[in-house]
């Protein structure tokens, strides 16, 4: 089965080259990609989510909003009816704030330096679990 | 923007329609189990670069103000590592705020029709589930996608200026398949052109079909686009032209879902194979 | 035999007789050694007989600059050492302003936040968590106002980090010099102005590309007549560097953009030989320490050409390729960040050697989140060790003659030739940019490069190579989670406190001027004196215009 990934950058920030580098990655290493573009609101991100049924959904923020945009798409997850869906994020993310971000049911944060391939194995392991 | 409350259970369909991706013996059992219903599906073909995905962005929306609508956009995947990079929904920003409509992107997943695999059976249970009217996005890869002509009941082949999208130049196949031809892209130079051009070709050829300039960006033409499109779609459900177009489809269903059946569980039996794509191949030619 | 000739055959013995034996027992550490732009590297670079030095190489302040623009460079003034800052609410900037120039700072340069930039109120959905982040938010004439209280707009440049919405924010600034009785005409400073490469790289347009040109176009002949002495762009390759693009590509789609621009300018009746003096660019200064050198130095001769022959531009001044240089953001490490210091003095170092006219340099914490006050003030330690200690501000141009330098300058020079007529080919810049040929090409280069860094063939100390365990950095700058709640009571007052009857006719007006063909600054000046916020004019425009979607390009 193929492993399907929603690729998004919620918020402003324009600086989408992680965001794209990772989706390119994420279909070379043989899944399906979905990637929504810029300027994504929590909304439209957890309806993409629930449309396209995917397996796992990535997040790049690089503006510093992401407490805000990640409490926002982990609750709108939830009342969607999705359920548990494995959320990754990438981006400028302070170690503290990463913390608090898996405690609040962030499945995983990638900082700047994570290599491809680690983030592909990753997404294998999580939804083939 | 109002949230997940639309008429129809959006995350069922969406569950029910990956199981159709990977199991057609599965899919078959699960659309089996619904009621029959009458629904329409209107292709959107041309070259890439043409303006099909803003175009179908500004048509679903338009249809979602009176009829239950859905999308489904393909994109190919990679021959070499089977993955796919899916983007239509970024050009899709109205449909995709819209929370009455469903879209749906899908890999071609080796199809090289245009098409992926189990689009007949998604259309049949988009249908089923309750979505009146079905636009079907094709790769358009450039390559004569002539799949499409079984699968919707109309057919919007979309042409722009810039493209080499000289009709003369179109491979014939291509010019076959449309019902209503879209000159896109209405403000660019050589849209004035291209416009009486491919009005030209189509008088040569006797054939009496409509030529219509949008811009679907600013949205200037949809709205003649979309009454066209209605008009056609009654016209041929009153020819009969509809019900023939049903039964194909239906035929080719069954005969993709057979294809398909044997070869995600007989995929070693080459001979088998072959038969089936002859009869897919063949199937339907005699209508020409 | 030339002398051309005598050397190849010398080189070639040399080859023979003490490398290639030499190679037999000591292999090279690389199969092949490539630039950035995948360009080979040979082992040694050797003089070029045929030459002609001063047509390709010149004198500086002469054609083609080559060697820098100004005769003296360093030897008089140095570059401007200028810190890009600007954070949370106008009046906290404004106190930083005020501090910055009473420490004998003479310009500002002022961060927008993204809603200011992408034209959204505070108080927009769209806005949530991002209000105050990344720059000052601005929301009407009022923030303006309190962002350069007590700041005489006569006496300071002012230079603004502002694109899709750099009408509405300069009206402003003109509106706030009017209320301190400064003229218009005395104002001087930046906006960067530069949208294409927001659509290519940086992500902050709004409106589709041909209403963007048109607001460009506008600003330009509006500055012409009342705002002389402002410059009204900033072309920049910053971004697009930043986006992954390789050092000619940089330079390729800068000029391109730049190209666009002037000739959109001439299309509105400007005169290039006025005009040209009032372009500046914005580069990028990269880890690639001898190809970025060259990359300055053929950007400055690639610009001079194109102005002197695709233009006919006659002036000498308005030929000049003048640049602002900030180091690469990207290459910052969040491993070992400490590092990041040599880094950027490597890159510092090459923008000076390049012939920067102003330099910004990053500190070494920006990987991890806004920089700290100690980590800023190592970022400009950094040049002033440059520019007073190690000497190479005191001749210009000096490492113009080596054999390397040059061969990359030409190479550089004749690559971003090829994709500048590749990128006329396609229909020019804006079309390039439409149809995400320009994006695509960055992003195969972004690609590539990381996945050379994945191979090990690139490099990244501390990350794929002379790894160790991270001590972690305790001092990471934090804002204050309140400034949107406080920047959303501002606008509700304001809303309630002006003449809402009159701000809608103007705005009307607004909507009936961008549908004709009428110069739009007047209508937008108008409408931010009678307090209409960023967001409702940003709004006004879009019900017009349109807004512009990417590009779907992988």
């Amino acid at each position: 089965m193929k492993i399907k990934v929603l690729v998004a950058k919620p918020g402003l920030d324009g600086h989408d080259r992680g965001a794209k580098v990772v989706a390119m990655a994420l279909r070379d290493a043989g899944m399906e990609v979905i990637y929504t573009g810029l300027r994504q609101s929590p909304e439209s991100i957890v309806k993409a989510a629930l449309q396209e049924d995917v397996d796992v959904v990535g997040l790049s923020i690089l503006s510093g909003a992401h407490m805000k945009i990640c409490s926002k798409v982990l609750q709108l997850m939830k009342d969607s009816g999705i359920g548990n869906k494995p959320i990754f994020v990438g981006g400028i993310i302070p170690a503290e704030d990463a913390e608090e971000l898996r405690r609040a049911g962030i499945f995983e944060v990638f900082g700047p330096g994570t290599s491809l391939k680690s983030i592909a194995e990753k997404i294998e392991e999580t939804v083939k679990k | 923007m109002r949230f997940m409350e639309p008429k129809i259970d959006q995350l069922r369909v969406s569950k029910v329609l990956s199981i159709i991706e990977n199991d057609t013996e599965e899919a078959r059992r699960i659309i089996d189990e619904l009621p029959q219903r009458d629904y329409f599906v209107i292709g959107v073909t041309g070259s890439p670069g043409a303006g099909k995905s803003s175009l179908t962005d500004r048509l679903a929306c338009m249809s979602a103000d009176e009829k239950s609508t859905a999308v489904v956009a393909i994109d190919p995947s990679s021959p070499f590592t089977g993955g796919a990079f899916l983007g239509d929904r970024i050009r899709m920003r109205r449909a995709t705020d819209d929370p009455e409509i469903f879209v749906r992107s899908m890999a071609s997943r080796g199809n090289v029709g245009g098409l992926s695999p189990s689009i007949y059976n998604t259309v049949e249970l988009l249908g089923r589930s309750g979505y009146e009217r079905i636009y079907v996005e094709t790769v358009g890869a450039g390559q004569s996608e002539t799949d499409i002509v079984n699968l919707a009941d109309i057919v919007i082949l979309v042409l722009a200026p810039g493209l080499g999208d000289d009709v003369q130049t179109m491979k014939a196949g291509i010019m076959e398949i449309g019902d209503i031809f879209v000159v896109n892209k209405s403000d660019l130079p050589g849209s004035d052109q291209l416009f009486s051009r491919t009005r030209a070709i189509l008088e040569l050829s006797g054939k009496q079909l409509p030529v219509v300039r949008t811009n679907s960006i600013k949205g200037n033409g949809i709205e003649e686009l979309h009454k066209k499109i209605g008009a056609i779609l009654e016209d041929h459900v009153d020819s009969g032209r509809l019900s023939e177009k049903r039964r194909k489809r239906n035929l080719y269903n069954n005969l993709n879902s057979a294809y398909q059946i044997i070869k995600e569980h007989y995929a070693e039996n080459a001979k088998l194979e072959e038969l089936i794509k002859y009869l897919l191949e063949n199937i339907g030619r005699e209508s020409k | 035999m030339s002398n051309r000739e005598k050397l190849e055959k010398l080189k070639d013995d040399w080859k023979r007789e003490r490398v290639t034996p030499l190679l037999k027992r000591f292999p090279e550490r690389k199969k092949e050694f490539k630039t950035s732009f995948d360009g080979p590297v040979e082992i040694l670079y050797t003089p070029k007989e045929d030459e002609d030095y001063e047509e390709k190489i010149g004198f500086p302040g002469q054609y083609p600059f080559t060697r820098g623009v100004q005769p003296t460079m360093y030897r008089g003034r140095l570059w401007t050492m200028r810190q890009y800052a600007g954070f949370g609410t106008a009046e906290e900037s404004n106190q930083r302003y005020r501090y910055l120039l009473s420490q004998g700072q003479t310009g500002l340069s002022v961060a927008f936040d993204l809603p200011t930039q992408i034209g959204y109120d505070s108080d927009d959905p769209m806005s949530e968590g991002e209000v105050g982040r990344v720059g000052v938010a601005i929301d009407s004439l009022e923030d303006m106002e309190t962002l350069f209280e007590g700041i005489p707009l006569e006496r300071v440049s002012t230079s603004m980090t502002i694109n899709s919405t750099a009408a509405i924010l300069l009206a402003m600034y003109i509106a706030v010099g009017e209320k301190q009785g400064v003229d218009p005409s005395k104002l001087t400073g930046t906006i960067q102005n530069d949208i294409l490469k927001e659509y290519i790289a940086r992500g902050t347009y709004i409106f589709p590309p041909d209403s963007s040109m048109r607001l460009i176009t506008d600003i330009f002949e509006y500055c012409s007549k009342n705002l002389p002495d402002f410059n009204t762009i900033s072309i920049s390759g910053y971004h697009i560097r930043e986006a992954g693009a390789n050092s000619v590509q940089e330079i390729a789609f800068t000029l391109a953009d730049g190209i666009a621009y002037v000739q959109a300018a001439i299309d509105a009746g400007l005169d290039p030989n006025v005009f040209g003096k009032r372009l500046s660019f914005f580069f990028n200064s990269h880890n690639g320490f001898l190809e970025e050198i060259a990359k300055f130095r053929a950007a400055r001769r690639l610009w001079a050409r194109i102005m002197k022959e695709r233009f006919g531009v006659t002036d000498e001044k308005a030929m000049m390729l003048r640049f602002h240089t900030q180091t690469g953001g990207s290459t910052l490490t969040a491993q070992q960040p400490m590092n990041n210091i040599v880094r950027v003095a490597f890159q510092a170092l090459a923008a000076v050697l390049g012939g920067t006219q102003s330099l910004h340099t990053n500190s070494f914490d920006e990987a991890l989140g806004l920089p700290t006050e100690d980590s800023v003030t190592i970022a400009l330690r950094t040049q002033q060790i440059i520019a007073s200690e190690t000497g190479v501000a005191d001749t210009v141009d000096s490492l113009g003659g080596a054999y390397f330098i040059e061969e990359l300058t030409d190479r550089t020079e004749e690559l971003a030739m090829d994709y500048i007529h590749k990128i006329d080919d396609l229909g020019g810049m804006v079309e390039a940019v439409r149809t995400g040929f320009v994006q695509k090409e960055i992003l195969d280069s972004a690609y590539k490069y990381q996945v050379s860094v994945e191979n090990k063939e690139q490099i990244i100390v501390g990350v794929n190579e002379f790894v160790s365990e991270d001590k972690e950095l305790k001092d990471i700058l934090r804002l204050d989670p309140a400034i949107e709640n406080r920047q959303k009571k501002k606008i509700e007052k304001l809303r309630s406190s002006r003449d809402n009857g009159k701000v809608q006719s103007l705005l009307d007006d607004l909507r009936e001027g961008a549908r004709g063909s009428d110069n739009l600054m007047p209508f937008i000046l108008k409408a931010v004196k009678a307090y209409a916020t960023l967001g409702e004019i940003a709004n006004a425009l879009r019900d017009v215009f349109g807004e512009y979607t990417e590009a779907v390009i992988l």
